[in-house]
């Protein structure tokens, strides 16, 4: 791309902005201050106690944690727990099971069904078309036939890869780092939460390094998991650089022989690219000591959409994604997207989000997964 | 945003431009395209279905009618059924006459309720109001902190009680009247709209504050789902607006249209940043002309009326004008600039740019070499770039590490913007008296927003006839339609 594009483009710009705030503020009455925009929010020491202004007595983070969480889950499967909500593909298969025959409205109604679980134009019309030439080559005549032809077809696009979160036994001193990353709001914090508890209930070493020096009080919020969990936390100040507080989290795991860390990140979006890079430079920072980043996993909200995609494709390039984690899959929405994600980019989804509890964190079954679509 | 559907109708016009007559085959392609654009962008199911229909009853009825070009009509009808879908009026605040005027946040895990209570303090706040915040999520960890962090940021206090967030928010209400603040925000736990025994909870918590305004935030990025969580969440707690966060990514698509259209409800305010004043109310009218590809320039400008101060841009108009823009201006104004958010962003937000320039993937990087350029320059040099020769030509690579053909071309190309803003600059004149023409520049500016309706769909931006020279593979710069104030 030549220089001149972006000459261009200022030159509109600045011409546009130039004049278009000028008229914009003599429009507005005088004395409409339109300050420059001061630099990112005041770095505070993130430490609780400072009751100055606030109206009550700081909580302790811990009553609010427990109480939330110390019921164990009712240990539930991936189907069960999606059975709860299955109503978009229940619509589809009665309809289809209803007719005599398989007919046009038969596949309007699982086009439906898939578009409106967010599997994507695209990926449910080749599921579909697949399924149109077995229909009219009579390879598929029964009306069963074809929900169970669908359930294969969607089943076979997410089988095969290999979902395990890779852990190599490297020589005591030298940590594997796991990396979250995503967009904002996805549930990155809480999952790093969940499967460090899983992981040091399992026998492994694990400390946290809180990443996210951006978020108000996401430190707290992970620091409250590390303390249910009994695993160190390294955190910076608020504003601090990420990369240096990861950096510092693997040489602490390193001279404490810790054999894992997991490192949370500030959510962001895709869209911008300072932000990606900062992410780029994290990652790679993390490897500058004794760690090795084995899993950088993207955590992927499930009633995201067609961005998803998006989203799987940008932190891929910059992070070299290894893994997808599916959260909140416990709501209405159906995380179709995956299927364009696993496709597509090749991405494995790796652990999938199903309720609030430790527990609820789980490994990703793409037949359970498929077949909870299709509960009858 | 809805970038896909932009390009699809344009890629539509031209199919169907200059044929006398549309077939009846011809609108069921074109829906088809319609309906595919829609749902890559999110638009819910059902929703694409009603809006299909709609357009395809116009379509037909330009197939039977005799205009002269069906192919524009059926654009048409495709501009009109969205910007109905997505219209109606900016909500306004009604303060209640008792304060204070409780709002209430509600949505799911994520959606960003605690970031967008505060950031909606903070515009209280703006209005000239004295909001308190009541933190009643007690199911994250830390989300009270978090509240209480960003209420240090704006200056606005928070309320929290360990307890029990119904106790909370009953609690905090008596608190905020003691202590007279006219605006209470309740920010509540994230939940699933399938979690009866939470959404009893917020039920609660409405029936023990009675919220004036309940506002649901909604991620902009989310698929098919928001309608159904729209619903639930309108069917317990009867939503007054929805608030839409992270609409700064490049999706936040089909979700706006949709919940509008099946909860009725008004997209009232909208989270465009990072940051807590990146924030605004949500204008549905000129959301409709950035989907049909026109421009959002009102709110440009007022991003760009908060990243640059007003002396600062009036000095850089006026130079700009008379030709007298140097290349450090032009780099103190590129600084600004990136204030406002990432190019490609920006550039969404314009009007009438070609697709070339839309597609042209931009990245904010690329931005660098010409700082590095120009930083390497002496004072005298971005003054006087003719001066820049042989040697200094060198240097300047060398300290900026590009070659000498970057830098060629960067002088060369800032001599052609001088000469070209410079005949603007006679063409437009845009107030010669300072003062004096503020009336008329504010009237011009009004009336910019509702001027995308009465732009003819073929505009051909060519004949505004502003061109700039010297570019490669640009047919030619387009005017600036939407310029509000931009005298014509």
């Amino acid at each position: 791309m030549g220089i001149e594009f972006f000459f261009l483009i200022l030159a509109v710009f600045v011409v546009a902005f130039g004049i278009g705030v000028v008229l914009l503020n003599r429009r507005k009455s005088v004395g409409q201050p339109a300050p420059g925009r001061p630099t990112p929010p005041p770095a505070r020491p993130p430490v609780a106690q400072s009751e100055g202004d606030t109206l009550v007595a700081e909580p302790e983070v811990d009553s609010e944690v427990d109480s939330a969480v110390e019921e164990e889950p009712p240990a539930g499967t991936l189907r069960e727990r999606l059975a709860k909500a299955r109503s978009t593909f229940a619509g589809a298969i009665a309809g289809v099971l209803g007719r005599s025959a398989i007919t046009d409205e038969s596949f309007d109604d699982l086009e439906e069904a898939l578009l409106r679980a967010d599997v994507g134009v695209a990926i449910a019309d080749e599921l579909l078309s697949g399924l149109r030439v077995k229909v009219a080559n009579k390879e598929i005549t029964e009306p069963s036939d074809l929900l169970d032809a669908l359930q294969a077809e969607m089943t076979k696009r997410l089988v095969g890869s290999d979902r395990s979160l890779n852990f190599e036994p490297f020589e005591p001193g030298n940590p594997n780092v796991w990396m979250f990353v995503g967009v904002n709001g996805v549930g990155k914090t809480t999952t790093i939460g969940k499967l460090a508890k899983q992981q040091v209930d399992s026998g492994r070493s694990v400390l946290l390094a809180a990443g996210d020096t951006f978020r108000a009080a996401a430190a707290e919020q992970l620091a409250a998991w590390a303390e249910r969990s009994d695993v160190d936390i390294v955190r910076g100040a608020d504003g601090a650089d990420p990369s240096s507080v990861i950096f510092d989290g693997v040489e602490k795991a390193a001279a404490n022989k810790v054999e894992l860390v997991m490192a949370d990140t500030a959510g962001r979006l895709h869209t911008k690219s300072n932000l990606m890079d900062e992410l780029g430079k994290v990652r790679r920072v993390a490897e500058k000591g004794a760690g090795t980043v084995t899993e950088t996993l993207l955590v992927i909200d499930a009633t995201t959409g067609q961005n998803g995609l998006t989203q799987a494709r940008e932190f891929g390039e910059v992070t070299n994604v290894t893994g997808v984690v599916l959260t909140k899959l416990d709501g209405s929405a159906k995380g179709g997207i995956v299927f364009a994600i696993e496709t597509e980019l090749a991405i494995p989804v790796k652990l999938v989000g199903i309720g609030e509890t430790i527990g609820d964190l789980i490994d990703f079954d793409p037949e359970e997964f498929v077949s909870a679509l299709f509960e009858r | 945003m809805f970038d896909n559907l932009s390009n699809r109708l344009e890629g539509i016009i031209t199919k169907v431009r200059g044929k006398g007559r549309l077939t009846e085959s011809d609108v069921d392609e074109v829906m088809k395209e319609i309906r595919t654009a829609l749902l890559e962008a999110d638009v819910n199911l059902t929703v694409v279905r009603s809006i299909c229909n709609r357009i395809r009853e116009h379509a037909l009825g330009a197939t039977r009618s005799k205009a002269l070009d069906p192919g524009q009509q059926v654009v048409k009808a495709v501009n009109d059924e969205l910007t109905r879908a997505l219209g109606g009026e900016t909500l306004t605040i009604t303060y209640a006459s008792k304060p204070p005027t409780v709002v209430l946040m509600a949505g799911l895990q994520g959606s960003g309720k605690t970031t967008n209570s505060a950031k909606l303090a903070a515009w209280f706040k703006a209005q000239g109001r004295n909001p308190m915040m009541i933190g009643a999520d007690l199911q994250r960890p830390a989300a009270v902190e978090q509240l209480r962090t960003l209420g240090r940021q704006i200056d606005v206090p928070v309320f929290s009680d360990p307890q029990d967030p119904i106790l909370t928010a009953t609690k905090g209400l008596e608190e905020a009247k003691r202590l007279g603040r006219d605006v209470v925000i309740v920010d509540t736990a994230g939940r699933l709209s399938i979690d009866t025994e939470m959404m009893e909870q917020v039920r609660l918590i409405s029936g023990a504050v009675n919220p004036d305004y309940t506002f649901l935030v909604i991620d902009a990025m989310t698929g098919q789902d928001a309608v159904q969580t729209a619903e639930a969440f309108h069917n317990t707690l009867k939503i007054d607006g929805v608030i839409m966060s992270k609409m700064d990514g490049d999706a936040r698509g089909g979700a706006a249209l949709s919940v509008k259209e099946v909860i009725g409800r008004p997209i009232a305010f909208a989270s465009t940043g990072e940051k807590l004043d990146e924030f605004e109310q949500f204008h549905p009218d000129r959301m409709a002309s950035r989907i049909l590809g026109m421009g959002d320039m009102l709110t440009l400008i007022e991003q760009a009326e908060k990243a640059f101060t007003e002396d600062q841009a009036e000095a850089a108009a006026t130079k700009l004008m008379e030709g007298q823009f140097t290349l450090d201006d032009f780099l103190e104004q590129m600084q600004a600039l990136k204030k406002m958010g990432s190019l490609g962003g920006l550039m969404s937000m314009m009007p009438g740019m070609p697709k070339e320039l839309k597609n042209a993937k931009i990245d904010d990087n690329d931005l660098k070499p010409i700082e590095a350029i120009i930083t390497s320059m002496t004072i005298e040099e971005r003054t006087f770039p003719a001066i820049i020769q042989g040697t200094r030509r060198a240097r300047i690579a060398a300290g900026s590490g590009t070659t000498v053909a970057d830098v060629n071309r960067l002088v060369k190309q800032f001599g052609e913007m001088q000469k070209m803003m410079k005949k603007m600059g006679m063409a437009g004149k845009p107030g010669k008296s300072k003062k004096g023409k503020g009336a008329k520049g504010g009237k011009g500016a009004k009336g910019g927003q509702k001027m995308p309706k009465g732009l003819p769909l073929g505009f051909d931006p060519a004949a505004s006839g502003f061109e700039i020279p010297g570019l490669p593979g640009t047919p030619g710069m387009p005017g600036m339609p939407g310029m509000p104030g931009m005298p014509r």
